[in-house]
């Protein structure tokens, strides 16, 4: 960008303290301030009325100094005014301020300024159309509808430089904003007459390098009104990158388990009466073939109200070589004040990995509550009948669903994060639940 | 194009019309306001200076509109309380004449058009009171009490020596922009849009220092 050109100055003396007034508004403007002494002069009369002379407990000191020029939307502009407005919301003032931009062929731009928050502002030669968004006010202009956000009196309590309107310190006007992220629309009324403007979010990064400031500017606070959220446009990225991973990680599910191709190598009837003699015995072998693969076994029982402990000894025939393990099964139900429930289960299944091909069988022992005085239900002592099933090369699906969990957080967290935003920048709005309404309306 | 030459009654100089249907030219050299009548033309009055002027449009700016050039021939300099604005004559390729208004660099470009409907009397206008041309809503957006400040080069009718004239400024939900003229009876009404500076494809423009 290369240096602006040298802004030509008028100046006129201060009809009141004689002090100098700098002129950048070409004759365009109606209203200059003088700064030595807060007078506004009307610059259109020959005798330069004063038309107030206002008070300020301080002065406040423009961030972008008035005479600067930048560049907005690839035209050359300069800050020739500046003035700090303020609204009331329940006893509290919150101030901004807003400077007058002015280029001699594409006239006047504003930018605003609140808590480190800028906007670009441009006045509307249409009226936005009244429209609605979920039973809520808005307006629509050139196929977009902005949301109301707020309305309150607008009133000016420090006014620099020069202005293309009749401004006076103490004025106030109505005003309104509709809000499309970045974009904003602010309607002002004063005396029966409506101007609009449409203002669009630059962070305080834009606007020094629009105006090549030496100084950094105030960074944001908060959510402003108009501010695009981060996280919005990358919600339905997030979903669609999630949703294309865990298609294809469906897709890879599907393919291990056709691969491994399970096949059943065992599958037994027994029953056992407890205490009734030895209780371990063995299966009929079984041959494992293929590479080393994992093994399921299940077994289905007919337990009710009752425990049982299967302790469990895989050999290889060959090798003698044995891995012990065992299980514990037990279910119970029944009815109670809250209701009916049931705990446990009368089947169970393990995966055992890693076993070499090879010929081998089970040693089964089961285990069952002997003691016939510690139930009262003769059920209870009745003989388990249960199923014992081998299965070999089982499609372990605990990774895929564990992948599936984890591909969901990216996209929910960043739901959660856009839902947020909104949330906070509502907060500043005529709709912050002060109540809660559970009225959140999604943002699309 | 034809260029029907005349010569100053006041004070002899050369009067060429560029724009044939010209109705009214105000002579360079002495400033008489000039009116043809056929052949023969009438001194009616005289411009006094203009005031100050600060459009970046002025006398024999070209530009294009809707794909037509169209070049600026004269203008009508009016002022209110909010300043001054221009409405420039401009006259297209083709013959076409309309108006290229400039209020504070805000630009905009009407026609003379017609109601279709009687307008209703200045009196009973206010903000926001609605219209309808065509297919387009419009709402008065606002009433401006202007006076006539002067007039330049070649207008498509008489227009000279007026006294406060009423406007009210029509604007829409888009770029449809309309005035209604209250300085003769019936209104005038001129519809239109609003346009953009860069648009204009805008030459010959005034130059300001430092700019």
């Amino acid at each position: 960008m290369g240096a602006p050109a040298k802004p030509a100055v008028k100046t006129l003396d201060c009809p009141s303290c004689g002090g100098v007034i700098e002129l950048r508004g070409l004759g365009q403007t109606l209203r200059a301030v003088c700064v030595n002494c807060l007078s506004i002069i009307d610059t259109t009369s020959p005798e330069l009325r004063i038309i107030q002379k206002f008070e300020a407990k301080q002065r406040i000191i423009p961030l972008i100094p008035l005479g600067t020029r930048g560049k907005l939307d690839g035209d050359p502009f300069e800050a020739i005014g500046f003035q700090a407005r303020q609204i009331l919301v329940d006893g509290t003032a919150y101030q901004w301020r807003e400077y007058v931009l002015f280029n001699p062929f594409k006239g006047f731009r504003y930018l605003s300024e609140y808590d480190g928050h800028w906007n670009n502002i441009q006045t509307l030669q249409a009226i936005p159309a009244d429209a609605s968004f979920g039973g809520k006010r808005a307006v629509k202009y050139e196929n977009e509808t902005y949301r109301h956000f707020q309305s309150a009196n607008a009133s000016t309590v420090y006014v620099m430089g020069e202005f293309p309107w009749m401004v006076m310190v103490g004025e106030e006007v109505f005003a309104e904003d509709f809000i499309a992220p970045p974009r904003m629309l602010s309607s002002e009324k004063s005396f029966g007459e409506i101007t609009w403007s449409r203002g669009e979010y630059m962070t305080p990064e834009q606007v020094r390098e629009a105006f090549a400031l030496k100084q950094a500017l105030p960074s944001p606070r908060g959510v402003f009104a108009n501010q695009p959220s981060p996280h919005k446009a990358l919600v339905g990225s997030s979903w669609i990158t999630a949703v294309v991973l865990m298609a294809l990680l469906a897709a890879l599910m599907t393919l291990c388990s056709l691969a491994m191709g399970q096949r059943q190598v065992l599958k037994e009837h027994y029953s056992f009466t407890p205490g009734s003699g030895e209780a371990s015995f063995v299966t009929p072998v079984f041959a494992l073939d293929g590479r080393t693969s994992n093994l399921e076994l299940s077994t289905y029982t007919n337990l009710d109200n009752n425990w049982a402990y299967l302790s469990f000894a895989l050999i290889n025939e060959q090798t003698g070589q044995a891995l012990d393990f065992g299980r514990e099964l037990s279910y119970y139900h029944g009815r109670d004040s809250d209701g009916s429930w049931t705990e446990g289960s009368n089947s169970d299944s393990v995966l055992i990995p890693s076993v070499p091909p090879g010929r081998y069988y089970l040693r089964v022992e089961p285990e069952m509550q002997t003691a016939p005085g510690f139930s009262q239900r003769p059920t209870a002592m009745a003989a388990m009948r249960y199923e014992i099933t081998l299965r070999r090369d089982v499609p372990w699906n605990l990774p895929f669903v564990l992948g599936f969990v984890v591909l969901l957080i990216p996209p929910l967290l960043r739901t959660f994060r856009a839902w947020s935003f909104e949330s906070t920048r509502w907060k500043e709005s005529d709709y912050a639940p002060s109540s809660s309404d559970g009225d959140d309306d999604d943002d699309d | 194009m034809s260029r029907p030459v005349g010569s100053c009654q006041q004070c002899g100089a050369k009067i060429e019309f560029k724009f044939s249907s010209a109705v009214q030219t105000v002579c360079e050299f002495c400033q008489s306001i000039l009116v043809r009548h056929d052949v023969d033309l009438e001194r009616v009055g005289e411009v006094a200076d203009l005031p100050p002027d600060v459009s970046p449009i002025q006398m024999g700016t070209e530009g294009v509109y809707r794909n037509k050039a169209f070049w600026v021939a004269g203008r009508i300099l009016y002022n209110y309380e909010l300043g001054g604005w221009n409405e420039w004559h401009i006259v297209f390729q083709d013959g076409v004449s309309g108006w290229l208004s400039d209020a504070q660099a805000v630009y905009a470009i009407t026609f003379p058009a017609e109601p279709g409907q009687i307008l209703p009397p200045a009196a009973d206008l206010a903000p926001r009171h609605a219209f309808r041309f065509g297919d387009t809503g419009y709402q008065v957006t606002t009433l401006t009490r202007a006076r006539y400040a002067g007039v330049q080069g070649e207008l498509p009718f008489e227009y000279w020596n007026k006294d406060e004239v009423l406007f009210a400024d029509l604007r829409s939900a888009s770029t449809n922009f309309g005035t209604i003229d209250y300085s003769e009876e019936p209104p005038l009404l001129f519809l239109g849009e609003t346009v953009d500076f860069d648009a204009l494809r805008l030459k010959n423009l005034r130059s300001f220092e430092g700019w």
